[in-house]
């Protein structure tokens, strides 16, 4: 049996690489497309300033992406170093898009992001906006395919188990690729990340017009990030296609896990506004409800039923028990029995399958799990739900801040007065945070409202590690402890040192600093750059 | 179009080789200039010189290295789970290197402090030559046989030691790797550098290129009289189901050597490894870098053919359990997987290979100091 200490340390250990890694796409995947409108409004006015504004938040973007490589990398790693039961198991399926991934969008984002820095001046007009518009698209392309495997992991269609490779095998490409789920979770992920690029846009020109410097520059910068934005954060709010949360028992799970909903209700069901969920009690203390309006979130109808965690629960007990008989009929198979009566057997338990494996933490095999380990199986059987419920909650009230932010400032945009609206502008600077919290905990709510599942109804995660010690996770861990912090220190410090210079840091002559120490006397500030610009 | 399982095993083989290779001739190349940059770039000018005669292309040919890492996930999952959670130490030790990198490029001229600049060209220096040596090491000890089992549910269990993976054998391994890329990157700075950096490269190359021969052949001899290859005795079915636990391997002298003797045309990869590093060399003494970095780009495909004949049809072979080992027919996805990812790749090389050329194309010039002064806030 695998180390319970061990399993525990993997997923930390995933769930924290993973959410770093997730610090950083968000902003080139918005970002990315900023400058190609910017760009774009150069191309077609030939307007200098909106050059500028490419090569200025290309800076940015720049340092970030840097990380977003980075950490990437480590994901790419990680799958075989810490979790080489999930890559033996599923990667006849899960790998398939992860390799395209690297063929079809990683080639095309990294060669003409080299481009898009360093050939300024060998490329024409047009070439340098075609590079700008791949690197966009590729990184959005990434998005597609990383959001395809995982959306396989929460509902792992188009795949079937086969006994004699002992793993799941792809039946069909194309399932795989049209998995509702991933679909659903392709517009909200690549929406959450415009919403925050237009948020980092907006913060930082708004404090550049509380400043009073580079007005031209911030105001113009506010407005495509703006309109940008408001356009995005409709799209995370509403175009969220409820349809990918009905499918499949997880994410049935899950979201009966964002509501606390124990009991099965009565359609259309209540919202809980607040509440304190504990999963020993199976109950939700002190809950404050609002009528009909789950139904409508979740369902988007007043009379489908959003199933009760209690009955979710019965589901699986019956499921375990089924496989058991199919852990039973496995073993026979792969002993040698491969009898016709054995098959026919075992497909018609195979689906339950991985509710049998389920019992692994506490038999060695779970064809002999007494009444005791299937009660406990059951109850591992759903996440934990206070976590999910209020990180949840964490989200939707981020978006609705963010929906309000935004909505004023596109309204005081349009009339033109944004620069006197100060209040405002403090807002979206204080506000640059808030997205970044909102996918966090958007991710935290769609990973580890999964559990116990690596991959869904399929394989828990508990067997699906690597045959590794605490020892090494405890190394390793503190390896990427120390590279993650230095990294995120150096990176905050490039970041705010050149948001703060703003586009003086150009050097063209036009800006802020350079003005000042134009008219001082050639008196540079602390901040600025040594060397004159040519 | 459905390929014939059985060929699309083999054409898997070979693809991933040609990842492997276009890794190691373009960001081989960069790590090869990594190893290089604190030796041959005297002032922060030069230095920035050396740095962006790859600064706009080490993104993209590190994806070389990413794809190689998907498609081994997807068209052979156990080695990729073998592997890499078997190396486990030595993953992240190449993991935590490459780490310096996308970093260094970006953020190392960005701040005009001499002990900033300086610190990232040593982290280039580890981002170039710490992977480099461990891809090497790790080649060494397959050639070697793993310690390592599959229980009857085919979880791997490595039962070696973070240590046991330096042995002599396997360093030399990794001491050619890193002598090959070097070479490949010092010929590549002789031909987009001015001088006085493009002279100190081609100072370099006969050295480096002369060693890594030299250990090439030393590799060689080792291999044929010092090492025991593998070989399934079990009868080969072909279109099998892939299942790595119902073959039977030996361990025994001169197994490595069989392939060579069945098809002597394989014997052309030694022969090229040999010969492009020799003429790599000789184009960089007689000033034709370019035709030195064909040269040694053919180089780098005969010393990596040259392993993977020598093993074929073992991708991981087990000292420990040798029926565990993984071979070719035995560790790779399904019929469907394999052939959809083949026509992906079918699709993708190519155009990859044009865009990519491209953007080579469109950068292409001698850096100079001069350049480097007057693009001061635009370049790496
Ligand atoms: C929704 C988007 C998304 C998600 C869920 C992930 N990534 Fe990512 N990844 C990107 C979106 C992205 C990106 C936008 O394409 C990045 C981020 C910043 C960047 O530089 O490219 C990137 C970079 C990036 C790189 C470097 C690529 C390069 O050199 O260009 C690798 C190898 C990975 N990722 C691998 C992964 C893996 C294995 C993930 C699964 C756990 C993962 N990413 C989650
Ligand atoms: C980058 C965005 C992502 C974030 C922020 C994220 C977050 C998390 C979190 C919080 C966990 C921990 C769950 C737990 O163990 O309690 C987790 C686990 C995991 N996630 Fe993700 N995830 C991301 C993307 C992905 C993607 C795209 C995949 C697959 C393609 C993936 C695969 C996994 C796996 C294999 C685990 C470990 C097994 C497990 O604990 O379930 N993650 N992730
Ligand atoms: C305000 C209304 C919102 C609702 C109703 C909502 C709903 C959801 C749900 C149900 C999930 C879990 C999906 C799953 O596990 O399959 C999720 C995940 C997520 N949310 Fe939200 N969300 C909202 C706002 C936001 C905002 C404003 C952001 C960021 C700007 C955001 C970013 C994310 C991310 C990154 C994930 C993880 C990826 C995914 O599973 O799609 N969400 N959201």
């Amino acid at each position: 049996m695998l180390d319970s200490s061990m399993i525990e340390l993997s997923r930390w250990q995933f769930a924290s690489t993973a959410l770093y890694h997730f610090l950083f796409v968000p902003l080139t995947l918005g970002l990315s497309w900023i400058l190609v409108i910017m760009e774009s409004v150069y191309v077609m006015t030939k307007r200098e300033i909106y050059r500028d504004m490419t090569k200025f938040w290309g800076k940015l973007f720049g340092i970030n992406f840097a990380l977003g490589v980075t950490t990437g990398l480590t994901m790419e790693f990680q799958f075989g170093t810490n979790w080489a039961y999930y890559s033996h198991y599923v990667g006849d399926v899960f790998g398939a898009p992860l390799a395209i991934e690297g063929l079809m969008a990683f080639f095309l984002e990294s060669t003409f992001i080299g481009l898009f820095f360093l050939g300024w001046e060998r490329l024409s007009k047009r070439q340098h906006l075609g590079v700008t518009f791949l690197m966009a698209f590729g990184s959005n392309l990434s998005a597609l395919w990383i959001l395809i495997a995982n959306g396989w992991m929460q509902n792992p269609v188009g795949a079937e188990f086969s006994f004699e490779t002992m793993r799941m095998e792809m039946t069909s490409f194309a399932e795989l690729v049209t998995n509702p789920v991933a679909q659903v979770k392709f517009v909200h992920t690549v929406a959450a990340g415009y919403v925050t690029a237009s948020m980092f846009v907006l913060g930082i020109s708004a404090w550049y017009m509380l400043k009073g410097r580079d007005l031209a520059f911030a105001k113009r910068s506010f407005s495509v990030a703006v309109g940008f934005g408001m356009a995005s954060i409709l799209s995370v709010i509403l175009l969220g296609d409820e349809s990918g949360y009905e499918v499949g028992d997880i994410q049935r799970v899950k979201l009966a896990a964002i509501e606390a909903e124990w009991e099965t209700e009565p359609a259309p069901a209540a919202f809980t506004i607040y509440g304190n969920p504990n999963n020993a009690d199976q109950e939700t203390h002190d809950a404050i409800k609002v009528p009909w309006l789950l139904g409508l979130i979740a369902t988007r109808s007043l009379d489908t039923q959003v199933k009760g965690l209690k009955e979710l629960m019965a589901e699986h007990e019956v499921r375990i028990r089924n496989g058991m008989i199919a852990y039973d009929y496995l073993e026979r198979l792969r002993g040698g029995q491969d009898t016709p009566e054995n098959r026919a057997r075992f497909e018609e338990h195979k689906a339950d399958l991985g509710y049998g494996l389920l019992l692994k933490p506490y038999v060695e095999n779970p064809a002999q799990a007494s009444e005791e380990h299937i009660q406990l199986a059951v109850k591992d059987s759903i996440p934990e739900v206070a976590p999910i419920f209020w990180a949840f909650r964490v989200m939707v009230g981020a978006g609705v801040w963010m929906l309000l932010l935004l909505a004023l400032g596109f309204y005081f945009n349009a009339k033109r007065v944004i620069q006197k609206q100060r209040w405002l502008l403090w807002l979206f600077l204080f506000s640059i945070p808030m997205p970044w919290i909102a996918v966090e905990t958007g991710w935290f709510v769609a990973e580890f409202g999964r559990q116990p599942w690596a991959i869904g109804e399929v394989l828990p995660t508990s067997i699906a590690v690597s045959s590794l010690t605490t020892h090494d996770l405890i190394i390793s861990m503190s390896g990427f402890l120390i590279f993650y912090t230095l990294l995120f220190i150096i990176e905050m410090f490039l970041m705010i040192k050149f948001a703060r210079l703003g586009p003086s840091s150009l050097h063209t002559g036009r800006y802020h600093y350079e003005q000042i120490a134009g008219s001082a006397g050639g008196m540079t500030p602390a901040t600025a750059p040594q060397k004159p610009a040519e | 179009m459905l390929l014939d399982y059985e060929t699309l095993k083999l054409i898997w083989w070979l693809l991933v080789g040609v990842l492997f290779i276009g890794f190691a001739v373009t960001d081989g190349m960069d790590m090869g200039v990594g190893t290089l940059l604190p030796f041959l770039g005297k002032t922060d000018d030069e230095r920035r010189v050396i740095i962006n005669t790859i600064g706009p292309h080490w993104d993209g040919n590190q994806v070389w290295l990413i794809t190689a890492g998907g498609a081994i996930f997807a068209a052979w999952p156990l080695v990729y789970a073998a592997a890499f959670s078997g190396f486990y130490f030595a993953m992240l030790l190449a993991l935590f290197g490459l780490f310096f990198r996308p970093v260094g490029f970006d953020y190392r001229s960005k701040i005009a402090n001499k002990h900033w600049r300086n610190a990232w060209d040593w982290g280039l220096f580890i981002g170039g030559a710490v992977p480099a040596l461990v891809f090497g090491i790790a080649f060494g000890n397959l050639l070697q046989g793993v310690p390592f089992h599959l229980d009857e549910f085919l979880r791997p269990f490595y039962s070696g030691s973070f240590l046991g993976l330096l042995n002599p054998f396997a360093l030399l391994a990794g001491f050619i790797s890193l002598g090959m890329l070097t070479l490949h990157g010092a010929i590549w700075l002789q031909l987009r550098t001015a001088e006085p950096i493009a002279s100190r490269a081609k100072a370099v190359t006969k050295q480096i290129g002369l060693a890594t021969i030299a250990a090439f052949a030393l590799a060689g001899i080792w291999l044929a009289t010092g090492i025991d290859g593998f070989r399934v005795v079990s009868e080969h079915i072909p279109n099998a189901t892939p299942n790595p636990l119902t073959k039977e391997v030996v361990q025994e002298s001169y197994a490595w050597l069989s392939n060579y003797g069945t098809y002597p045309l394989t014997l052309l990869f030694p022969i090229l490894g040999f010969a492009g590093l020799g003429l790599g060399i000789l184009g960089s003494i007689k000033d034709h870098p370019g035709w030195g970095l064909f040269a040694s780009s053919l180089g780098l495909t005969g010393i990596i053919m040259t392993a993977g004949a020598a093993m074929f049809p073992f991708i991981m072979p087990s000292n420990t359990n040798p029926n565990s080992s993984l071979v070719v027919w035995d560790a790779v996805s399904s019929h469907l997987t394999l052939n959809v990812m083949f026509w992906a790749a079918m699709i993708f090389i190519p155009l990859i290979l044009i865009y990519t050329t491209w953007t080579y194309a469109m950068m292409w010039r001698r850096i100079t100091v001069e350049e480097i002064q007057a693009q001061d806030h635009l370049a790496y």
